[in-house]
């Protein structure tokens, strides 16, 4: 079910380095044509159809189509994903349409501090067992170990 | 041949992959590297946001014990975890390991909470557990958020914390001074002319495992549509090997039962729903096998029955002529109708049901929805096939493949010290090069949040290494990485001197794409090494055959082409998914048992056998080109 841009919508991601397509794709699968200033899947058959690029597409212009080995055509997931959730729109092949909202994070994007709120680490504590936040944030007062 | 640079990136700590384990690392790494002023460096095939199995998100995290009690049920300790997974691997894991993973899993699970991950809750805020182990969220931005956890604290670092992205390592760098250590590692940019090498202390691999060594079911355009992602390609298992260190298990690869072609999840509709799996004619197969499940005594009796045996059972259905396998999602549905009378209530829950039905699969197999959407079925009225997918290499779930690792000071036997020549936890065979996640072998049931909490574990355990050995500098001669730089490059070169020899430069007698050798590897593992062609059954003289067939393709690297970067990476993923696949067929032949028979049996050797109750190891010497197989001992802590 490989990955495809709509010729239409794609402007390449103008006066960037890269597309966001070809930033976001875990398997380094979306290319730009520099000529045409539209982006493509150079490898269609190694698309995991994670969706990334949908996902990641700031003209909402790629999707993804049904591996044509299993798949009858006709049929659509479509997301639009938010800061705080994402909304889904399942096309059937009959033309039956559902749509579900789902949560993707508690808390604003870039605002994680993950070495906060805890004691800075100690040369000596190198020799213990002890991780980051531990035992503490386990709501245990020891690291167990074997008995 | 066009001229590639070479940048030297010097640091003290080198983590290779930024997946689950790689972002656990990059965490822990930076929180203890500030008081001791030491350097990290991460690199990346991809973009950390979406890189690795996580990247589409998940919809559970798949281990968490609770122990502090917080759970809407199934509250366990780490005791417990470590005889489950003993018993599901049929009585062979490193219980050390294990157990480690388990008594430190519940602080990573903590952090994604506070990093923003939504973890479904009770009222009480008490974790909503929906199995022994299971805990449920709303994972799709899950990557995105471990990503940014990873990158906020590598940030604290300043000029001491480097990410690294769209870079493929391809080889370790050796010690000239001392033949057992790794001091970095060697790779190029996927997207510039250039060559990278990293000088350090202690280096992490964090690759994830590997997808593709099998042959997929889908071939054409659903090649990559496979369980894993295609882009896990066993470089941790190839350069652990080629660095001379010792792989374990690796015949006890994972073969995922799921909804058919788009290989959907089903944890969550067996734990959550409770949804009914019949074979074709309706009939069980779940139990349906009795006396054949016996001869797996003790492990088939225990609760719950060892994952391998399920898919035997799956295995003798079809063998009987009953598949396929049918999940009921509709008789959930109907389940609720005959259970609530009160309509309004009805009503919510079938609401209830039908949005997490289809969040579980919008949530990590997106295709999976789509299958359903594009077959006209609405699991709320109709079923859907199940199907025994590719065999993969994935070292954190149900299965054992990975490094032979060392234990924490506190809990590996005595007798598995004299593996490890400098004892350090999650260090392999090999001074300086430690693993994680599906890195570490016989360590199974990590998932996502134990991969993660391995590679925070790894990661301290290195930089106390890095730190115990300061004064340490890497001994790696020019002329090595000339050499390795001329190696790396040589596809390119190859596709450049000879592609005009023919009119395509698709079919050329002097060179083989890397798309070719690899559908070459598939087919050999696929038909002799115990794939779904075979329906998992090999023999002795099927594995025989494949080596022989094997050897070639490992003769055939040397004419492995490229024609840009993009294909250069392709080729040394063919290369890595190449010694894995020795590895799985080495072991296989070694093995005198079928101990995992719904991951692979030997049709000569189909019992289990406590005589053969042991590891089984490979290690390989990259000089002499020398394959040797050991054993060694299952010694339990619990």
């Amino acid at each position: 079910m490989p990955s495809y841009v709509i010729t239409e919508k794609c402007d390449g991601c103008k006066g960037q380095d890269k597309t966001a397509c070809q930033y976001i794709c875990p398997n380094d699968l979306m290319i730009l044509d520099k000529e045409k200033m539209k982006a493509y899947n150079q490898e269609p058959t190694y698309c995991w159809e994670c969706y990334c690029c949908v996902k990641i597409c700031p003209q909402q212009a790629m999707d993804v189509r049904g591996a044509a080995d299993f798949m009858p055509l006709g049929a659509a997931s479509t997301p639009l994903r938010g800061s705080e959730d994402i909304m889904w729109t399942i096309t059937f092949r009959d033309g039956r349409i559902k749509r579900f909202k789902y949560p993707t994070r508690t808390t604003p994007e870039g605002s994680i501090k993950p070495l906060e709120g805890f004691s800075e680490a100690k040369v000596a504590d190198l020799a213990d067992q002890c991780l980051l936040g531990e035992p503490d944030i386990m709501g245990v007062k020891k690291l167990p170990t074997k008995k | 041949m066009r001229e590639f640079a070479t940048e030297v990136v010097e640091t003290d700590v080198l983590i290779l992959g930024g997946g689950m384990a790689g972002c656990g690392a990059a965490v822990e790494a930076a929180y203890w590297a500030k008081p001791l002023g030491l350097k990290v460096t991460l690199v990346d095939k991809a973009a950390i946001d979406r890189s690795g199995p996580v990247a589409m998100g998940l919809s559970a995290l798949n281990t968490y014990m609770g122990m502090d009690g917080k759970v809407t049920e199934n509250p366990r300790m780490p005791e417990r975890f470590v005889e489950y997974v003993t018993n599901d691997q049929c009585g062979l894991a490193r219980q050390d390991l294990v157990y480690d993973v388990a008594r430190h899993v519940d602080s990573t699970v903590r952090h994604f909470d506070k990093w923003g991950l939504p973890i479904w809750k009770d009222e009480a805020g008490n974790y909503r557990k929906s199995g022994e182990w299971q805990v449920m969220i709303s994972g799709e931005s899950y990557k995105i958020i471990v990503a940014e956890a990873a990158k906020n604290a590598m940030a604290t670092l300043g000029d001491k914390g480097q990410i690294l992205e769209r870079v493929m390592i391809t080889h370790l760098l050796k010690d000239e001074k001392e033949p057992n250590r790794v001091c970095g590692a060697i790779g190029f940019s996927v997207r510039e002319d250039k060559v990278y090498v990293f000088k350090a202390k202690a280096t992490i691999a964090l690759m994830g495992g590997a997808v593709h060594v099998f042959r997929p079911r889908s071939q054409a355009e659903g090649f990559g549509r496979s369980w894993m992602p295609p882009f896990v390609t066993g470089s941790i298992y190839a350069l652990v090997l080629q660095a001379g260190g010792e792989l374990t298990q690796m015949d006890v690869t994972f073969v995922p039962p799921r909804f058919k072609d788009s290989y959907g999840p089903v944890g969550t509709f067996f734990l959550l729903f409770k949804t009914p799996a019949t074979n074709a004619y309706d009939g069980p197969y779940v139990g349906a096998y009795p006396s054949e499940l016996e001869k797996w005594a003790p492990y088939s009796n225990a609760k719950p029955c060892p994952t391998t045996l399920r898919n035997y059972e799956m295995i003798l259905c079809a063998k009987e002529g009953k598949s396929p396998w049918i999940m009921h999602t509709n008789r959930v549905a109907e389940r609720f109708k005959k259970e609530i009378t009160d309509q309004k209530e009805l009503k919510k829950k079938l609401r209830e049901y039908e949005s997490e039905a289809w969040e579980d699969f919008l949530d990590m197999t997106i295709a999976g929805a789509t299958n359903w959407a594009a077959h006209n079925v609405d699991p709320l009225e109709k079923p859907m096939e199940l199907q025994l997918s590719d065999t993969v290499f994935i070292g954190s779930h149900a299965c054992s493949v990975g490094s032979w690792t060392c234990g924490a000071e506190d809990l590996m036997p005595k007798e598995y010290a004299d593996a490890f020549p400098e004892q350090y936890n999650l260090m392999t065979t090999v001074n300086g090069l430690f693993t994680a996640g599906c890195g570490v072998g016989a360590c199974a049931h990590k998932f996502s949040s134990g991969s993660h909490v391995q590679g925070r574990i790894a990661a301290k355990s290195a930089l106390k290494y890095a730190n115990d050995k300061k004064a340490y500098v890497p001994t790696v001669s020019d002329a090595t990485i000339g050499k390795l730089k001329e190696t790396i490059l040589k596809p390119l070169a190859l596709y450049e001197e000879k592609r005009a020899y023919t009119t395509s430069p698709d079919v050329n007698p002097n060179y083989i794409s890397p798309h070719n050798f690899l559908f070459r590897l598939q087919k050999i593992m696929g038909e002799y090494v115990g794939g779904w062609e075979t329906l998992y059954g090999t023999n002795d003289k099927m594995l025989e055959i494949a080596l022989w067939k094997l050897g070639f393709c490992g003769e055939d690297i040397e004419k492995l082409a490229a024609k840009d970067l993009h294909e250069l990476m392709r080729a040394w993923e063919s290369v890595h998914r190449y010694y894995v696949g020795e590895a799985c067929a080495r072991t296989r032949l070694a093995r005198k048992e079928s101990r995992w028979p719904g991951y692979y049996y030997k049709v000569d050797y189909l019992k289990l056998d406590e005589n053969e109750k042991h590891f089984i190891n490979v290690k390989f010497d990259a000089d002499k080109k020398e394959w040797k197989v050991l054993e060694r001992p299952m010694i339990p802590i619990i």
